[in-house]
């Protein structure tokens, strides 16, 4: 049992990508595609426990979470909703040159799907920054004094719009991370990118970090109607 | 050293795994010693209720995350996943590795929290009470038990990827070990439960450090949203706990019976169909906590309805013995062990899905008892089991026979005798989680106390002679057992890339009526 992993024997015909214990690279190829999709798997649940809170005190408290909802604004996040989608874009355009086996363009791409991953956090600091300013953080400080949309009688309570706002900030502040983790992995992309190390037989991290990366999108397809449109336009 | 330390070998980690688990084993045990001893009079004589309080909670997050969790599928299910698949490691080895230092940050951290002076809500960390009032020490245990949580789920999610995609050729799934299949199921609980209770703990630790109040009820937070969350993994998370021990069991039994498992197929199915359900029954731990009488209803329905595949098992269990050459070596007595426990904890687990009965003994001893019978009766039986029964493939030696048999003897009585006291104080009415009880129920805890002793002699006399085997211990030889299985076709302890020679399966599981030799008793 002693531990010669790291010295094993390659073949001539054993590609230096292909570890050990598989028997082909297409093997390798299928086992971290599965890995990686299971991983995004347990990301699901991960949010889902959110999205479950966020199902539940809505029901609760409907009309200071609309009310609450319609505080922020819209138009940031809809540039936000687009350069998100754009940079899905390039990342799927990065895999392809992976594919293909076009380096300088995989870096490019990468390159780009970085720019518009921080563009996109610059909004949200913005945003965050405006909240603050209007002291919707939750906490000693936190007070609300917007109307509802056409019930300008309605006074929402204290507690339930901080509720919201809680939400608000769990949701976009795990989704925010998950981006600044993203964007780490597209430097460790671009980094070997540069370095040679992929090739039309070895391109599995672009991939999966592509996965995640669309992943990290779709979280964000949902959480852009349900935080910050479906209150719009009923008090 | 070193190269133990960076090993991505699958068979060294599980011995990691083994040495960090048992440690926390102790931790736990000992204070589980601390609260008998408190409760060996009716007075709180040894211990105050504060750090009483911080006993119960040690005990229990100590036990739960650190042990039960881990202890089957990341030690055995490490070292003999690979093997009985033929395949020469897990599909991620480094992942394996950092799975392991995880669970090394987490309990470091959590040693600290328990050197620092403890918490004291509980391991469910209930709110509004871990939110709001308990000491600081809970944001601590709570990142402890999340970090936990991503090696359990990074260990799922290797088995079930190496499951899938790195079995020997001829290894088809109707071919595969009945401990494979219980492996896979667990993996489904451990990376479809185990991130809900991740961000639920991030979710009370946001509301600790930035009072994002999503359980505060002040704000109107739901503490039962909480318990609803909590729940919804550590429930399926006693399946994550028991069954890869029913996969133990399932080769144990085949072994020492000398035969096929009877229903091969609903034991392999069943260990799904519990995942599957496991996910559907939480709320049954929430029957006082205020739930509509429907939910209660069909929550109670369901609980009834899961313990369908677990009898299912119990029953083609018991039919594989029936005219097989039974024979008694330790690890079949350990799987005697838990057959009778397992039965007992799971019957009286039904009692609990009764409604009405649940609210008689709702946070009594008898939910104590119950679940020390699953967890300890069932769980720990069956590991002991197979450490036995493997512990000539891991090192090469044999354990004394004779000792092990008398071990497994005094952990059977001393168990029973710890808890069956504690069914009927349940039931007469003594609750659980107080340091002082009234006199008239002292004989029961006196004896309660008396078979934790012994019990605890159960276990420390195989660290004994087990260590001792591994300088004194008869060679084992590749096969000592004569068992079915591809882990036996290689020496004992296997090479690093398990098989010198990748092999092809051309049989089925259990093909015990094709090995024509008779192993020699012992």
């Amino acid at each position: 049992m002693s531990d010669s992993h790291a010295a094993a024997v390659h073949s001539p015909d054993h590609p230096p990508e292909l570890r050990h214990h598989f028997m082909t690279m297409e093997q390798q190829q299928n086992t971290a595609s599965l890995g990686m999709w299971l991983f995004l798997v347990t990301e699901v649940m991960f949010f889902g426990g959110m999205f479950c809170a966020y199902l539940i005190y809505r029901l609760k408290y409907f009309n200071d979470f609309a009310a609450a909802s319609q505080s922020i604004n819209v138009v940031w996040g809809a540039l936000n909703t687009a350069v998100l989608l754009v940079s899905s874009w390039t990342m799927a355009m990065a895999v392809r040159c992976a594919q293909l086996g076009k380096q300088r363009l995989l870096i490019v791409f990468l390159i780009f799907t970085m720019f518009f991953g921080a563009v996109f956090l610059g909004v949200k600091a913005k945003e965050y920054h405006d909240k603050f300013v209007e002291n919707h953080v939750p906490g000693a400080s936190f007070e609300f004094h917007d109307k509802l949309l056409g019930h300008p009688d309605y006074v929402p309570n204290q507690g339930h719009t901080q509720m919201f706002f809680s939400i608000y900030f769990a949701m976009t502040g795990m989704h925010a991370l998950h981006m600044v983790i993203g964007l780490g992995l597209m430097a460790y992309l671009v980094i070997a990118a540069g370095r040679g190390k992929f090739s039309t037989a070895y391109y599995t991290p672009v991939e999966n970090i592509g996965l995640y990366w669309h992943f990290v999108d779709v979280v964000w397809i949902y959480l852009f109607p349900l935080l910050y449109l479906i209150s719009r336009t009923k008090g | 050293m070193k190269s133990w330390l960076l090993t991505v070998d699958h068979k060294r980690i599980a011995i990691l795994y083994m040495f960090s688990i048992t440690f926390f084993f102790f931790i736990g045990g000992i204070y589980a010693l601390l609260i008998r001893l408190e409760l060996l009079t009716p007075a709180g004589d040894l211990v105050q209720a504060d750090t009483y309080n911080r006993l119960f909670t040690g005990h229990g997050i100590v036990m739960v995350f650190f042990f039960l969790i881990p202890v089957v599928p990341a030690i055995l299910g490490n070292f003999l996943v690979p093997l009985m698949i033929g395949a020469k490691d897990l599909a991620f080895p480094r992942i394996n590795l950092m799975s392991w230092y995880l669970y090394i940050v987490a309990g470091v951290l959590l040693l600290h929290v328990i050197i620092t002076g403890g918490v004291d809500t509980g391991w469910t960390f209930y709110t509004p009470y871990s939110t709001a009032f308990a000491s600081p020490k809970v944001i601590e245990a709570g990142l402890a038990a999340f970090i936990m949580g991503f090696s359990s789920i990074f260990t799922g999610l290797n088995f079930i990827v190496t499951i899938h995609r790195m079995r020997a050729p001829g290894m088809t799934w109707s071919r595969l070990p009945l401990f494979i299949w219980a492996h896979y199921a667990t993996s489904l609980v451990m990376i479809l439960g185990t991130p809900v209770i991740a961000i639920t703990l991030v979710l009370v630790v946001l509301e600790r450090l930035f009072h994002l109040g999503i359980f505060d009820p002040k704000l109107g937070g739901d503490p039962l949203l909480f318990q609803h969350l909590f729940w919804f993994y550590s429930h399926p998370a006693v399946y994550i706990m028991i069954l890869p021990s029913m996969g133990i069991i399932s080769e144990l039994i085949a072994c020492f019976s000398r035969k096929r498992i009877f229903g091969f197929n609903f034991v392999a199915l069943s260990s799904v169909a519990i995942a599957v359900l496991g996910f559907l029954v939480w709320a049954h731990h929430m029957f006082v906590a205020g739930m509509s009488v429907y939910a209660a209803l069909i929550f109670s329905f369901l609980t009834f309805f899961i313990g369908v595949p677990s009898a299912i098992k119990v029953f083609n269990w018991t039919a594989t013995m029936y005219k097989g050459s039974v024979t008694y070596e330790t690890p079949m007595l350990y799987a005697f062990g838990f057959l009778g426990l397992f039965t007992v904890g799971g019957l009286t687990g039904l009692f609990l899905a009764t409604l009405g009965v649940d609210i008689h003994v709702t946070d009594t001893y008898f939910v104590v008892a119950h679940f020390h019978y699953v967890m300890v009766g069932g769980v720990v039986m069956a590991y002991m089991g197979g450490l036995h029964f493997w512990w000539p493939k891991i090192t090469g030696r044999m354990y004394p026979e004779s000792m092990g048999k008398l071990a497994a003897l005094i952990a059977f009585i001393g168990f029973n005798l710890t808890f069956f006291p504690q069914f009927i104080l349940g039931y007469v009415g003594m609750p659980r989680r107080y340091y002082q009880y009234p006199p008239e129920f002292q004989v029961l805890n006196v004896l309660s106390t008396a078979g934790a002793t012994i019990l605890g002699v159960g276990y420390l006399f195989p660290m004994v002679y087990l260590l001792w085997s591994l300088r004194y211990g008869e060679v084992a030889g590749d096969n000592p057992w004569n068992a079915a299985g591809l882990e036996w076709k290689t020496s004992s302890p296997p090479p690093t890339f398990n098989f010198d020679v990748d092999p092809i399966v051309d049989f089925e599981a259990y093909n015990y009526d094709e090995l024509k030799e008779i192993p020699v008793e012992r």
